[in-house]
This record gives C-alpha cells, structure tokens and sequence, in this order.
C-alpha cells in the first residue's frame, strides 16, 4: 500500500511550528469576532451563507491544523470524513423528510 | 505478483509492527470521533427540528445572552491552542512545558462548563426548566452532552498530567497527550458548529 | 493461563510476587479454571464466550419464538395474554437481533479474524473482552425485566409514542433502552477495534486484495457498525430523557414529531440488517469454494459488492417508513436506492452460483447450509423487493408478508450461514468434527420447518393478518385455501420442527465433546490461513507469522499449477505445511496478560445503569466502579511484568515468557 510509504515520511515533518500554531489562532480568533458581529451588524441577505461559510473555515483550520489531519496519515482522514460525510448525508436528508429546508 | 508483495511486507516491517504504519490508537481515536460526528448529528439535527417548537417558556431568541456564550466560545477555542502547544511540547520531550499547557486547557476547559453551568441556571430561573418546551429538552440535551464530552475531557488532562509527573505512562508519552488532544479538538470542533447553528442562527 | 515456550520450568521454585497494578487489586498473572476464562484477553477464549452467550440466547429467543406460535396456533389462544404477548414478541426480536445475531457474528470475527489476517491476537486485547463483558450484562439488563415488573412490550422497533411513559408505564421499556445501550456500546467498541486489527495487523504480504472474504465482510460490518450505532445512542437517550426525566422528544401534545424516533432508529436499522446477514455472505464464501474444490468467482465483486451494499446501505432507511406519509419525493427516492441496493446483492448470488458450477461439490453439513442460505435468502431478497415498490408495501406493511419476508432473509440467510459456519469451524475451534448424520437431521429440519413457518406467513400477510396481533378468531378466518386458521396452525407445527432440528445441532454438540472424532489437520482441504496453525490452534495461534503471497494462501502452499497439464496438483499435505511453519517458530512471542479490568468496568457500567431505573445513590456507586476501573485499566501495562509471572523466568533462555489468559 503507498500509504504507508507517506505517512512515515508525513508523521517526522509533523506540521508546524508553535508560531505556526498561534496564527492559526489568531485567524480562529478574528473569524469568531465576525461571527459575533453578526448578531450586532445586519448582514441582509449574507447573513446565513456567511455565518454557515465561517463555521466551515473555523472546523476545517481546526482538525486540518491542530488535529494534523492534513500532515497525518490519509487513512485517518479517510476514518473521521467518512462519519462526517455520512453524518451530512443522513441528517439533511432526515431532515428534508420534515421539510426543514423550505 | 509474489515479488512486490513480499516487497512491501518486508517495508512494512522496518517501521514497526502494524501492516499500514501507522499506530493502533490513533487510528482507534479518528474512528471513535467518526463515530461521535454521528453521535452529535443526531442531537443537533434534534434540535435543529425542535428549536422553534416553544409551547410553553421562554424562546431560544428571548434567552440566550449571545456577549456571554461568544466570551465561553472564545474560551474554549483558545484551550485548542493551548493543547497543540502541549502536544509539541510532548514531542520534544519537555513534559514540564507539557505540563505546564496541559494545564492551562484544563483551567479553559473548566471555565467553560463553569460558563455552561452557569448559562442553565440563569436560563431555569427564566422558566426553561428540561421538560418545558420541546426547544428546552433538546437544548439541555445537546449542549449538557457536549458538556460532558468537555468535563470528561478535563478529567483526562488532569490524569495525563498527574501519569506524566508520577511517570507512570504505559505507552508513548507524547502519543498518549496527541491522542488526549484529538478528543479535546474534536469537543472543541463541535461547539463550532453547535455556537454557529444553535446560538448565532435565530429559529 | 498458560506459559509456552519456557524451558524446564520444573527446576524453577514458585514464588509469586505479583506487583501492584492500582491499588490493592494484584493483577491476576496466575489463574487457572474459571479464572483462566473470566480474565483472560486471549481473542479465541473471548470468542467461544461470545458463541456460548449467544448461543444461549438463541435457545431464549427461540423458546420466546415457540410461545408467540402456540398462542396463534388455534383460534382465541389461551397461552399467553395480550400483554404477555406483546412482551414476547418483543423480547423475541430484541433478542434475536442483539443477544443472538450481533454476538453470533461477533464470536467467528473474534475467533477467525485475527487467524485469518495472520495476527497473534486483536489490536486491543482487553477491549476485546470490554465488548464481551459489555454484552453480557446488556444481556442481563434486557432480560432482567422479565422478573422486574415485565419485559418491554413496544416492538423491537419500539415506535413512538407508544414507547412513552403513558401506553408502557412498566419499567420494561426502561430495561430494553438501558440493555441496548449497553450492549451497542460493546459492539461499538469491538467495532473500533476490530477494524484496527484489520488494518494495522495483517501478516506480511497480505494485502487487502489478498484478505481472505470473510475478512473482508467482516471489515464492511464493522464500519456499519462504527457510523450506525452512535445513531441508535442518541435515539435511547432521547427515549431514555424522556421515559425517565420528563424530556418531551415524543410527546405529540407539544408538538413532537413522533417520525423522529422512527428515522433515528432506522438510520441504524437498516445498516443494522446488513450488519446481521454479511458475517454470513463471508462465511458461505469461504464455505462453498472450499467444497467446490474451486476458488470463489470473481473474488473482488464479491469484496465491492459487499462494500457496495454496506455505503448503499446508509441510503435506503425510508423504505422502512413507506406507511407513514413522508411525501411522494421522499418515497420515490428511497424506493429507487432500496431497488438499487438489490443489485450488489445479486452479484453475490451468481457469485455463489458460478463457484459451485462445475465445481467437484462435496456435500458436507456446512455446505447443505451454505446452499440453504444461496437458496433461502434469493427467495426472502425477491420479497424483499416487492416492498421497494412504494404502493406495494403500502400494502403489505405491518402484515405477516413482512414477518415472511425478513425471517427468510434473517433465519434463511443468517441463521444458515451461521450454521454453516459452526459445521465448517467446529474441527478448528474444538478440535473434533461435528457428526454429520446428525447434522444431516439438523439441516433438514430445519430447513422444513423453516419453510413450514415462514411460507404460508406470505399467504396469511397478503390476506390481511396483520403483525403482532395476539388473537384470531374461526369467524373471520376465511375460506378454503385462505383460510388463517389452516396455515397459522402449517407454520406452529413448522416452528416445532424448526426447533427439533436445532435441538439436534444442541445433541451433537454434546455428542462430539464425549465421543466425537478427533479432526485432522485439515478436514475440509481448506484455503484460507486460518488452517495453517493446529486445532484448536495454540494460545499464541501461529509459531510464525507467516508470509503471505497469495489469495489463499494455504491452498497454494499444499497446490500448484501443473505446467504440463494446467490443473492444480497437490504438491504437500497440510501436515507438511504445519511442520514448516512450527519449525521456523519465532524465537520471541509476547502475549498481552489477563486482567480484571474489563470484567470489573463492564460491571461499573451496569451498575450505573440501574441507577436509572433505581435512582441516583445506584448511579453514583457505579461511577465510582467505573471511574476506578478506567484509571486501574490505564495505568495497567498490557503485558505483565516479568515479577508478576508465576514462576519467574530463567536467565539464560533462548524463548521470553508468554503469559496467556
């Protein structure tokens, strides 16, 4: 399996750096000040779309960065996105059955 | 055919014992959080059904106190930076500084359910009591599971600091606190989702 | 708890110092008898515990089965009430479904996954018998409530809002949430560790194009099981909010949509039903190559089919709900995934039919079953399809055709194949063949009475009996040949002779532990690497770790290609296949120690259980079980100290010690 060619080499270069790390947060930190600004600033028509695209950014940075997924091993992405993916896909599709979406 | 396989069996077995290379209980946690993104779907998808369904009590948009759970939210986002600190302390084998940020998650884990706690008991005194709403039970629902989730996750940094001073680790150190830290970031990962869809987004 | 592998060990007085692992519990390094089975972590003594626990609810199960049939056999039954009914047929799908179906599978894949992916024992050995531990007292939960007050009388599906608090004020309902989810927790973590296994401890060279199928069925279950299960937690903790804490998910009178309930439950129902019948697909594909004499065709359709049906099987839970208005979108959607997840399945089925063509077929029990299933589920499939037509199922829903149809799947497809597997694995587990006279009078039976049950059920569902009614009467029993009462009373005397054969199955288990044949090393001329290691195989299952280079492998070490002539020559015996294996022995063989932990945390588990039914000072006595468990169980190492080993070990040794439980 080419898998685990990668992942040895992956596993040593581990990531970044601990600077690394606290601009991400800082960029963590910014995306939450919008997202509260929200509730103190009319977005019109943006409001939904943005907020879901923020919450997105926020939860990929998150398990991309601090949880390594993107330096790691492909099978450990392939383990936690495939119970998201059907997490969506089940939920939504519950969901629509109660005409939630419209 | 033979050839390559004996080939890449023979790799595999220079880097340790597993076929994929990669260790068994990371892989057992990414699993177990696959799992747990059912697990919360489940609930908020409850709640996302329910949250406007408010026959008796107070509305979700009456109640909630949107500067005061952004302060907790902000809290518990910042614990995730603390805890990769931690996790690069441990893999430079500096178990004070691991100490030391294993620590400092743990007080921002606990001020959040402190927050948390808080939050319920101000909103019973408004008359959400859990049985008062269909909105109420499943808010109490989702957001105390999530609390358990971050209680029981101080409790494991709390032990990982106490196993790491009394140098009782049964396995790799820093493996154990990367493991520790993928469930914290995934606790943390989740009030993402649940402060934008439950807090932010009105009924 | 056994040591291999050390020499002279006669000379070596016995001083057991066990060290402090936690507390004052010493670790149990030296057990013997009961011990040996209780603590043990060994993944073959966890999964003939698991056989022999659900093969004890089975016979529950079964009996369950018998009363419901004695009560319709004859007009106006008298045998059980209308609420002693619902509880048992109740009990009898719970029971069937997670003490009996789920374990059953979970006994062969702890035995004969790590055998046949070449593994000396699972990823996570004392999970391993968290998972058992687990079960048993979800088990004991579930049935508890039979002496308690009643058993859960809602349906194994338990629809709200008839599972609520005002139509099942018995503490029953209570019992059956808290036993599913604990035993959902044992499969869901033996669902993690399993797959672990599979991944991360195949023997070199195998690939997992190489794994043999029932491997790989296995895989498929248990990443249903990993997504699915999480979903069923959350629809008991709502149920358990409710029933026990005045939460109001189902409550209709706020304004609760009871549908809710029904999609939670079959978003893992329905990967639920795959997870029960693909242990037995893996078993049947290993079964009927091996009697064939030829391999199984078209190997990796069998594997994507199987995949297939596992990530098709996600989308299809609606077809379930069909009768309960979800709106014609919806319905046509799921309609349309339920017919197209008949597709993978039927792969399965030429698959099966091709590896039996112009195969030499020995007639072996475990094939009779084999052919059973292939048989027995391409019938309940075809029903099954009638009910992914929308307006036909409409029909048919909550009538005894849907009783007929899953019992031909779930008793045609997976008892049998479960029951193939017992007679193909039997010589491996126990080393002894079961008798095949007797299991001859096993097969038939059952597969009469079988066929005596669960047939007319077509014809009383398409006249209108409906499901989990408790009474019928001679004056609305119909005419001639539709009459009710003629073929309820075919399908109790086809229930009896349904259990008569499984009772022969019970005599010949006891028949070949007094005086059955001892087997040899490979009864069956078998394929698959499981075999190259002895019967039963030894604790620390292979001497070596063997290489693998083929798709089964153990047949192309006793075979190969005659150039001349282009057929399979048979080239070594399998005794000669062993003998190389034990001659090359590895020097160095750890085994991970006993422990009491998972005995004592599954009992934590359960106290803290109750405590939901009993109150809070029960609840606060089983976290503090479980919390002192958990820290005993992680400060424990997995292998035992060298000073915890009765006795010591000898310096100057060639082999280490392998302390086995």
């Amino acid at each position: 399996m080419s898998t685990a060619t990668e992942s040895h080499e992956d596993t040593h270069e581990h990531g970044m750096s601990d600077a690394g790390y606290i601009k991400i947060a800082l960029i963590l930190a910014a995306i939450t000040a919008l997202e509260v600004s929200t509730y103190y600033v009319d977005f019109g028509p943006l409001f939904l779309p943005s907020l879901i695209a923020m919450m997105f950014v926020k939860f990929f940075m998150v398990v991309s960065y601090f949880m390594h997924l993107k330096f790691d091993n492909k099978l450990f992405s392939l383990m936690f996105y495939i119970g998201l993916g059907l997490a969506i896909f089940v939920y939504v599709a519950a969901l629509a059955t109660f005409k939630f979406f419209m | 055919m033979a050839e390559t396989a004996t080939h890449s069996a023979d790799h595999a077995a220079d880097h340790g014992h597993s076929s994929t290379g990669i260790s068994n209980n990371k892989l057992a946690m990414w699993l177990f959080l696959g799992s747990e993104c059912l697990l919360f779907g489940g609930l908020i998808s409850t709640y996302m059904l329910y949250r406007g369904r408010v026959s008796d009590g107070p509305h979700p948009e009456q109640i909630f106190d949107i500067p005061f759970t952004s302060v907790s939210s902000f809290v518990l986002l910042m614990s995730s930076l603390s805890m990769v600190l931690a996790v690069t302390s441990a893999q430079r084998k500096d178990y004070s500084r691991t100490n030391l940020w294993l620590l400092v998650t743990a007080i921002l884990g606990a001020t959040f359910v402190g927050g948390q706690i808080y939050e319920f008991t101000a909103f019973y005194r408004e008359g959400l009591g859990f049985s008062t709403s269909l909105f109420s039970s499943s808010f109490y629902t989702l957001t105390g599971f999530h609390g358990v989730h971050v209680t029981v996750g101080v409790i494991m940094l709390l032990s990982t600091v106490g196993i790491l001073k009394k140098n009782r680790a049964t396995g790799d150190k820093a493996e154990s606190v990367e493991i520790v830290g993928l469930y914290w970031h995934f606790v943390d990962v989740v009030w993402i989702i649940i402060f934008t869809l439950v807090y932010l987004i009105p009924a | 708890m056994a040591i291999i592998e050390r020499p002279d060990t006669a000379t070596v007085p016995a001083v057991v110092t066990p060290s402090q692992a936690f507390g004052v519990i010493k670790r149990p390094v030296a057990s013997s008898g009961w011990r040996e089975w209780l603590f043990t972590v060994d993944h073959k003594k966890i999964g003939i515990m698991y056989g022999a626990v659900a093969l004890f609810f089975f016979i529950v199960g079964g009996v369950e089965a018998l009363l419901i049939r004695l009560q319709l056999a004859a007009p106006d039954g008298r045998i059980l009430s209308a609420d002693q009914y619902n509880q048992m047929f109740t009990m009898h799908g719970t029971t069937m479904v997670f003490l009996f179906g789920m374990p059953m599978a979970a006994a062969f894949a702890n035995y004969f996954l790590p055998l046949q992916i070449g593994a000396r024992d699972v990823a996570f050995p004392r999970l391993n018998a968290l998972s058992l531990w687990l079960l048993v007292v979800g088990g004991l939960i579930l049935n508890a409530s039979w002496f308690l007050g009643g058993a859960a009388d809602g349906g194994w599906f338990m629809y709200a809002p008839n599972s609520g608090p005002v139509f099942s004020p018995s503490n029953g309902v209570d019992y059956w949430v808290l036993g599913l989810q604990v035993a959902g927790l044992a499969s869901l973590i033996g669902s993690i560790n399993l797959i672990v296994t599979v991944l991360n401890m195949r023997a070199p060279g195998m690939t997992l194009m190489k794994m043999p199928i029932f491997t790989w069925m296995i895989l498929v279950v248990q990443f249903l099981l990993v997504f699915s299960l999480p979903v069923i937690t959350v629809a008991l903790v709502l149920l358990m909010f409710q029933r026990s804490y005045g939460a109001t998910f189902f409550d209709v009178s706020q304004g609760a949509d009871p549908l809710l309930w029904q999609h939670l439950f079959w978003i893992f129902g329905h990967p639920e039903v795959y997870v029960l019948i693909l242990p037995a697909f893996g078993i049947i594909s290993e079964v009927l190559p091996t009697f064939s004499r030829k391999p199984l065709f078209g190997y990796p359709f069998v594997v994507f089919s199987g995949a297939a049906i596992g990530l098709v099987g996600f989308g299809v839970w609606a077809h379930h709900m069909f009768a309960s208005g979800l709106g014609p979108v919806s319905v046509a959607v799921f309609s349309i995934a339920t017919m197209a997840i008949a597709i993978p399945t039927g792969v399965k089925v030429f698959n099966w039919l091709l590896t039996m063509w112009g195969g030499k077929i020995w007639y072996t029990t475990a094939m009779k079953f084999a052919i059973g299933l292939v048989t027995l589920f391409t019938i309940g499939g075809l029903s099954g399809v009638t009910h992914s037509v929308a307006p036909s199922d409409t029909q048919q829903t909550d009538t005894y055709y849907i009783v007929a149809h899953f019992h031909y799947v779930l008793f045609g497809g997976m008892v049998f194949g479960l029951f193939s597997g017992f007679y193909y694995w039997w010589p491996k587990v126990f080393g002894k063949m079961l008798n095949e006279k007797l299991g001859s009078w096993n097969f038939w039976l059952m597969v009469i009475g079988m066929n005596m049950t669960f047939g007319p059920m077509h014809i009383l569902g398409l006249q209108g009996q409906p499901r989990r009614m408790y009474v019928w009467t001679e004056a609305r029993a119909g005419e001639g040949f539709f009459n009710l009462g003629f073929w309820n009373l075919i399908a109790s005397i086809g229930s009896f002779i349904l259990a008569a054969g499984v009772l022969f199955f019970l005599i010949n288990i006891v028949h070949t532990a007094k005086k059955g044949k001892v087997a040899p090393a490979d009864p069956w001329d078998a394929r698959t690497l499981e075999w190259i290691t002895t019967n039963p195989p030894k604790p620390h299952n292979f001497d070596r770790i063997p290489v693998v280079h083929h798709l089964d492998e153990f047949f192309h070490r006793k075979y190969a290609e005659d150039t001349a002539t282009h057929t399979m020559k048979r080239y070594a015996t399998a005794e000669e296949v062993i003998k190389a294996e034990e001659d090359a022995a590895d020097a160095h063989i750890h085994l991970p120690s006993p422990s009491y932990w998972p005995l004592v945390l599954a009992l934590g588990i359960g106290v803290l259980c109750m405590g939901v039914v009993y109150g809070v000072p029960v609840m606060v006595v089983g976290a503090a079980i479980l919390v002192f468990s958990v820290f005993g169980w992680v400060l424990e190492p997995s292998t035992a100290d060298d000073s915890e080993i009765d006795p010591p070990s000898v310096d100057g040794s060639t082999k280490e010690i392998a302390p086995i439980g």
